[in-house]
């Protein structure tokens, strides 16, 4: 075990765990954030996915020791309302069917449109690729992103 | 204007009101509720005064409406409240909707399976809000001392317009909970309907963007323990012994030890299928040491006995022969071969299929395959269990609360009435969550615990623990006359363990000589209902044969499906016939016109099929492209008959998301086995499709009737494999017959 200072969501947050811990069972299990999902445990779903700083990273496969200084944002810090334009754009397309990628993808999103403010279908496509959505919402998402796109200039 | 009794079955609504006790107050919690989306919302009431079962109104007017079936993703949590909310007379912006709790004695059919939640819940739903917005129009006739018939409803308002009286139903509420329940209702004229046939939002959708708890994974109480299960890494096998002297001196872990799902003697039901009795469990404080200890767990496996047994299946008892193994997918392809050639159950004959087939001119005959698919819903099997002496509380995601309950009730001999399933939000369902033996596991580790635990499955525990869509073949010949003329059709199906033959279906009743077999081959590969069981395959088998036979006919595979079933409609052959020839020609027409077909395209390559499940009747033209010698899909057409639209932007999306379940699973997906075991574990290796390969546009066009409602969970992603397949020979000048269709090989293992 050791102890790790974190900011995560703009609080800093002091957690004593096994430094192998991967930081999506460090905000489940010991900071109570269950937004980020376990979909895989291999970064194969993109279910878990957070921002280290501005970059959109796997949560399962994160371990605590290496996230040092970098701050972390989760969906529950994405914005303070739920007004984020990208989850606006989420609800204005009524996107989710069974929800449980959809704060994933949201966090994809958004790390894609702070690297790019104007994706073509192929950046989108690219950047979105690696995570599953087994409802097959994937027409509304790229629907989505561009109304967000468009909202954030 | 229809008049509708207010009881119906074996189910009496007198009996679910006065199990409330009308007028009194109920707790409430706010974090269980659902605020739609749109401002202006009234704030929350001080009191709730209980209608009925379905509905409660608070003395300022907010409403709110209980959800009665499991949410898998299909909206019923917006849906079904919509239903009770329009027969009610109410502003949706006013309305909460909570999830039920499990109550067959108020509710009917709390299931997600088969697409019959809207279906079955129709007139359960109207009729719960229509007896309470004439108990209300009672309530307000007594105070105004005016007729009850001169009352008039509109948005949450009584009026007596000729008496000048006006009141919220806030204001009547507590009189209207002491009013007999009526023992009949008048039900709105369709045309008068404001909230069913709109697009309301998710009510859950704020929450979901912001990721709040609302899955069954997600759920905590205090004390609480994790546990994870090992089991055999293949079928066939089962436990011989386990070392755990690791594994229980690792950081975090509380206990291990080996558990029996089921007890021996247990009659099992059909919803109790399950791979592996015997398994063995990991108890700590977080996933994370779970996860680590169970790696450090030494086994040794046995293969197990042949063995058969009796199950129920909704009260007939089948017989179930499991053999012993190892299986390899290889084996079963040419098992499957095999039995296609040998002599099968006949199970319908019109006419003299065998004498027409002798003297045809020319006969066609194919075969097609698929494979074993997991269902991989995103959210892993996992169930939270408290179960002490006195009763067994049990939250999470579950298809079959109601059959579920017997069993944990049966294994932990607790009478129904100490068992309390809470259903949770989930993670998707596809059929594989009507299978609940992870909530019985839970509970059984739980009593050993005397603890809260959260049984939780890793994503290779889901994947490789069975429950598979069964694997399938399919022949198919059609005899044609010297003048092209379809004179004979065929079909000859069967699968590992199961046939997906649907005898009575499209061309049957259409051809005047037609024979339908089935045979299947046991297994010890368990398998379970995947969303649209059977037609999953069968209907994608068929719609392709077809568009073969209407090459070889030299005709267009939109005008000769339209000829037949122009004949089903005026003279159909035979009995049985389970389809409205009328309405499947009805989405054909549509399909047609919306894609304009006939129309080419430069590069576009264009396939069709329709077909008829769940109740819905369907059909679709998908278009491909070719880009860099990879087929791109396009633009998929749709026409949906499913009667009336309850919620329009939500029955769209599900439909979407049928087209991409159907092309994506047909496309990539593939559990092979090899020596028993699953050669996929995970999302590396079982390929699910992806943003890039989606179809680049959908169009849902819904034919527009005043039938009662049907599902839309299944009927939309069984035809859509068969118009990939038509849509690749135009695109590449070959026929698929065996699924996956692309990448067979490079992704096993």
């Amino acid at each position: 075990m050791a102890i790790f200072n974190l900011n995560v969501n703009g609080k800093t947050q002091q957690i004593d765990v096994d430094p192998t811990t991967p930081m999506l069972w460090v905000l489940r299990d010991h900071l109570n954030l269950v937004g980020t999902k376990y979909g895989c445990g291999i970064a194969s779903c993109g279910a878990c996915t957070i921002h280290l700083d501005d970059t959109a990273m796997r949560s399962c496969i994160l371990p605590i020791s290496a996230v040092g200084n970098k701050s972390i944002t989760t969906i529950e810090g994405l914005s303070e309302n739920g007004d984020h334009p990208v989850q606006k754009a989420w609800l204005e397309h009524d996107v989710p069917q069974c929800g449980y990628c959809q704060a994933g993808q949201i966090m994809s999103a958004a790390a894609l449109l702070k690297d790019n403010a104007d994706p073509d279908d192929g950046a989108i496509e690219s950047v979105m690729n690696g995570n599953i959505c087994r409802c097959g919402t994937y027409v509304r998402i790229k629907a989505a992103v561009k109304t967000a796109a468009k909202t954030m200039k | 204007m229809t008049l509708i009794k207010t009881s119906f079955g074996r189910r009496t609504f007198i009996k679910s009101t006065a199990l409330a006790g009308g007028g009194m107050m109920l707790g409430f919690s706010w974090l269980a509720a659902c605020k739609p989306s749109g401002g202006g919302m009234l704030s929350l009431p001080k009191e709730w005064f209980k209608i009925n079962g379905y509905l409660k109104i608070g003395e300022n007017g907010l409403i709110t409406i209980m959800s009665p079936n499991p949410e898998i993703g299909q909206n019923v949590k917006t849906s079904m409240p919509m239903i009770v909310a329009e027969e009610l007379d109410v502003d949706w912006k006013n309305v909460l909707v909570e999830q039920a709790p499990l109550d067959i004695s108020i509710f009917t059919r709390q299931l997600a399976g088969g697409s019959q939640s809207i279906r079955q819940g129709w007139p359960g739903l109207r009729m719960a809000g229509a007896t309470a917005r004439q108990m209300l129009k009672e309530a307000a006739a007594k105070a105004w001392n005016v007729p009850v018939e001169e009352i008039t409803t509109e948005a949450g308002m009584l009026q007596h317009k000729t008496g000048g009286h006006s009141a919220g139903y806030g204001e009547m509420a507590s009189a209207a909970s002491q009013i007999k329940v009526p023992k009949e209702v008048k039900l709105k004229d369709i045309k008068d309907f404001k909230i069913i046939g709109t697009s309301r939002h998710n009510v859950d959708g704020l929450k979901i963007v912001t990721g709040k708890p609302l899955f069954g994974l997600d759920y905590k109480e205090e004390g609480m323990l994790i546990a994870m299960i090992a089991h055999p890494p293949a079928f066939g096998m089962k436990l011989k012994s386990f070392d755990d002297a690791e594994a229980r001196s690792m950081p975090g872990i509380r206990d291990v030890f080996k558990i029996d799902v089921f007890a021996n003697d247990y009659e099992v039901q059909w919803c109790d299928t399950l791979s592996f009795n015997e398994l063995v469990v990991v108890v700590g404080n977080t996933t994370w040491e779970v996860m680590n200890a169970k790696k450090a767990l030494k086994f040794e496996w046995e293969p197990i006995k042949p063995k058969k047994e009796t199950i129920n299946i909704f009260g007939s008892m089948v017989d179930v022969v499991t053999p012993t193994g190892p299986e390899n997918s290889d084996e079963h392809t040419e098992n499957m071969k095999s039995a296609s050639l040998k002599p099968a159950n006949v199970v319908r004959k019109d006419g003299d299929p065998v004498a027409i087939f002798k003297k045809a001119a020319q006969i066609i005959e194919r075969s097609y395959t698929a494979p074993f698919l997991a269902h991989s819903t995103m959210e892993p099997m996992n169930f939270f269990a408290n179960v002490t002496a006195e009763k067994a509380d049990l939250t999470g995601p579950i298809q079959t609360p109601e059959f579920m309950e017997k069993s944990v009730s049966a294994r932990l001999g607790l009478p129904l009435e100490k068992i309390n399933i809470n259903m949770t939000r989930m993670g998707g369902g596809f059929g594989r969550r009507l299978y609940g033996h992870f909530l019985v596991e839970a509970a059984v580790i739980s009593q050993k615990m005397k603890a809260p635990i959260k049984l939780i499955y890793t994503r290779e525990d889901d994947m490789t623990c069975g429950i598979y869509r069964p694997a399938y073949h399919a022949t198919y010949r059609a005899a044609l006359d010297e003048n092209k003329n379809l004179i004979a059709f065929h079909v000859k199906s069967g699968g590992i363990p199961e046939s997906p033959l649907a005898a009575n279906r499209f061309p049957a009743g259409a051809v005047d000589h037609y024979l339908a077999e089935d045979w299947s081959l046991p297994s010890n590969i368990s398998i379970g209902a995947f969303r649209a069981p059977r037609s999953n395959f069968i209907a994608g088998a068929e719609q392709a044969f077809i568009d073969e036979v209407a090459e070889a006919m030299g005709k267009d595979p939109i005008d000769l499906r339209l000829e037949l079933l122009a004949k089903a409609a005026a003279n159909p052959v035979g009995k049985d016939n389970d389809y409205d020839a009328v309405r499947y020609a009805g989405v054909l027409k549509l399909v047609k016109e919306k894609s304009g077909w006939g129309t080419a395209s430069d590069g576009v390559h264009r396939g069709v099929a329709a077909y008829f499940c769940h109740n819905t009747y369907v059909a679709q033209v998908l278009d491909i492209v070719m880009k860099d010698n990879t087929p791109v899909i396009k633009k998929v057409t749709n026409a949906v008959d499913c009667g009336i639209i309850i919620n329009r932007i939500a029955a769209t999306n599900l439909a979407e998301g049928g087209i991409v379940d159907g092309v994506g699973h047909s496309l990539y997906s593939a559990i092979t086995i090899k020596n028993g075991v699953p050669q996929q574990n995970n999302f590396n290796t079982y390929r699910l499709i992806r943003h890039a390969e989606a179809p680049k546009e959908i169009e849902i066009h819904f034919v527009e009737n005043e039938i009662d409602p049907t599902g839309l969970g299944e009927p939309i992603n069984p035809p859509v494999i068969g118009a990939l397949a038509n849509a690749l020979y135009k695109a590449t000048g070959k026929r698929y017959y065996d699924q996956p269709f692309l990448v067979k090989q490079d992704l096993l293992g």
